[in-house]
């Protein structure tokens, strides 16, 4: 099976903020699959942007955002092409991760599982000080200092206290702000944050997608959130990357991306969303599900869904500019008028 | 803490009621009359009617139960039919053997048991996993005896590095002491190890995938540090529970290792005893090792207690 081509490239960003991260071309296979699970991937994350990267689960978003960290177990993947580009270092992804000195420094992580990923071992202000003395060096007590300013910028009621404690003694969403407030420690330039919300109730969820976007304002961090709740992308989102299958099929500003959606799996999704302003009738589903990588087709990695398919869709999709900084990967894009061509 | 450990030692009171019931009642169901041990050869009734006034023998059982009860809560564990000793006196004696042998061992068990778990679990799937996997099986295939035998024939009686058997105490002659002890010690401290190394790698291949681990290392931190802190700490549960398990078991002696070695200690003492027919000690033993184990339980609960915060802040 030959690699496809062309794939997206990310809007220009223009003069908003210089980059940050850019990922090009990266492709992933697991161990025992016959095809790559993530199957040439370009991104790119500007200094204080939000870029979301939305899609099903297994279409390689969070396997995407594990290799960026490194923190892909080695021996269970391989990765056959991409170099990322990270504060003007370039690294080759085949043979080279980041160093560990820039992770939790540089570039942190925060994860889905609030409940989970704090140490029940440890105290907060010992977890968040760890991070600090880790990357920063100085005194025990200096580095503790830092952990109780960041309780305070993540809005940690009683932060002195709360240093003492450990994480059995919090609330989920208290939990995710002291693992925010452990990944914002040393300062980042980017943080990805894999599905950060999931996990929390409506309410909770809010206030967490409102910390980052007003962290983002003070510290001109870039954010690469991953998630699959296309209300979080319209309520936090610069930039959408719509992923299937391994691959991004759409790519833009997320204006673009929900007002003028190309791609027919991003159109799928977007009518699988409930809306308040257009009420009544019953939600679309996007038919089927993701195949699994022994069964993915060739050319179109969405073909096998997609309502359009037609013969020509067995060859790579081309890229597709559909307006300035918005691509698309599909033979039929711009879909509208072509789909009038092909009747 | 205080509260958590009184809550323990209640709960921990009815069982030692129960072991005194059955240690006692075991020896009245036992075939075989001790006072024909004592009364010798001619067994004159009258001989034997003057022993049982003597040893009580004629009270209702209940009441011989409570005298029994009352006298150990008292330290005095009866005489021993065999030497006229008391039987506290005689534990007394031995158990600075038997904790010594005890205290080595685990340190060989843990020494060994616990870095090989922890790197075959870190490296789960690899030669070293595979190796230290082999080794450890052999460890527990191999019967304590046979490794006895060889050591003693290898290192004492071929090399001559290390006295063969004996006991010296700790007070007389430290070093020489420690190199008496090395042999058995070792002898019981690996085949401990192996059950430590099993135990060790299962937990911690159960926090080496935790989420928290995945946090740890997305941090920044050095391998070194997300296995032995982040990792490790929270695998110490069970390591500990079976540190506590096992050294109770060692208390109570280790029968066949220190008959090989000839090493004074309860294991000897009670085999002794249960040959002569010397029922005082063969009660009193059995009581304090019960008693023992159920003391280092608590230890381990007190541990746990320690290590977990969530119980701290009940």
């Amino acid at each position: 099976m030959s690699p496809d081509p062309s794939p997206l490239s990310p809007p220009d960003t223009g003069d908003q903020g210089r980059d940050i991260l850019s990922l090009r071309d990266f492709r992933l296979r697991f161990r025992g699959q016959p095809v790559p699970t993530v199957n040439g991937i370009d991104l790119k994350v500007a200094a204080g942007e939000i870029l979301c990267i939305v899609g099903e689960s297994g279409c390689g978003k969070s396997v995407t955002a594990m290799s960026i960290m490194g923190l892909l177990p080695p021996r269970s993947s391989e990765v056959l092409s991409g170099s990322l580009d990270f504060l003007g270092k370039s690294y080759d992804l085949r043979h080279e991760n980041l160093p560990a000195g820039q992770r939790g420094n540089q570039i942190a992580m925060i994860f889905q599982e609030p409940m989970t990923s704090l140490n029940p071992s440890f105290t907060v202000g010992n977890q968040i000080a760890e991070s600090v003395l880790q990357h920063q060096g100085g005194s025990r007590a200096e580095a503790m200092e830092r952990a109780h300013d960041m309780l305070v910028k993540v809005g940690i009621p009683a932060p002195r206290q709360r240093l003492n404690e450990y994480p059995y003694q919090l609330s989920g969403g208290m939990r995710q702000r002291v693992m925010i407030a452990m990944a914002l420690a040393n300062d980042p330039k980017l943080l990805i944050a894999d599905e950060p919300t999931t996990a929390l109730d409506v309410t909770i969820q809010a206030q967490i997608l409102d910390l980052i976007r007003d962290l983002r304002r003070e510290t001109g961090m870039g954010t690469m959130m991953i998630t699959h709740d296309l209300g979080v992308v319209a309520e936090i989102a610069d930039s959408v990357a719509v992923m299937y299958g391994g691959e991004v099929v759409e790519y833009g500003p997320v204006t673009e991306i929900f007002d003028n959606p190309q791609h027919p799996y991003t159109i799928g999704l977007m009518s699988a969303m409930p809306r308040l302003d257009q009420p009544g009738g019953r939600l679309a589903i996007v038919p089927g599900s993701v195949p699994s990588m022994a069964n993915m087709p060739s050319g179109c990695r969405f073909r096998s869904r997609c309502a359009f398919a037609h013969a020509r869709c067995a060859d790579p999709a081309p890229k597709v500019e559909a307006a300035p900084g918005h691509s698309v990967a599909c033979h039929f894009a711009p879909l509208e008028q072509n789909l009038a061509v092909t009747a | 803490m205080l509260l958590f450990l009184t809550r323990r030692i209640l709960i921990a009171l009815p069982t030692i009621i129960l072991i005194s019931i059955f240690v006692f009642a075991l020896q009245k169901l036992l075939p075989g009359d001790p006072l024909l041990v004592l009364a010798g050869e001619e067994r004159d009734p009258a001989v034997l009617e003057l022993l049982r006034e003597k040893y009580r023998l004629n009270d209702p059982i209940v009441v011989q139960y409570f005298t029994w009860v009352s006298n150990a809560l008292q330290g005095d564990l009866g005489i021993s039919l065999r030497t006229n000793q008391p039987v506290t006196e005689l534990m007394l004696q031995k158990l600075p053997v038997t904790l010594q042998l005890a205290a080595m061992s685990m340190i060989f068990a843990l020494v060994i048991g616990v870095p090989a778990g922890i790197l075959s679990a870190y490296k789960k799937g690899s030669l070293t996993d595979y190796i230290a996997n082999v080794v450890a099986l052999s460890g527990l295939s191999i019967p304590n005896f046979w490794l006895g035998i060889m050591l003693i024939l290898l290192v004492s009686v071929k090399w001559q590095l290390l006295p063969a058997s004996g006991y010296v105490p700790l007070s007389e002659d430290f070093l020489q002491s420690i190199r008496t002890m090395l042999m058995p010690s070792f002898v019981l401290g690996t085949a401990l190890a192996a059950t430590m190394m099993r135990h060790t790698r299962s937990a911690m291949l159960g926090v080496l995938s935790a989420d928290y681990v995945r946090t740890a290392r997305a941090k920044g931190l050095t391998e070194r540090r997300v296995v032995l802190k982040h990792a490790f700490r929270n695998a110490l549960t069970p390591i500990v529970t079976l540190t506590a398990l096992l050294f109770g078991e060692l208390v109570a002696g280790a029968v066949l290792t220190e008959q090989i070695f000839t090493i004074p200690g309860f294991g000897k003492m009670v085999v002794d005893a249960v040959f002569n027919r010397d029922y005082a000690v063969v009660q009193g033993i059995v009581l304090v090792t019960a008693v023992g184990f159920i003391f280092m339980n608590l230890v381990a609960d007190a541990l746990y207690f320690i290590l977990n915060p969530r119980l701290r802040g009940q």
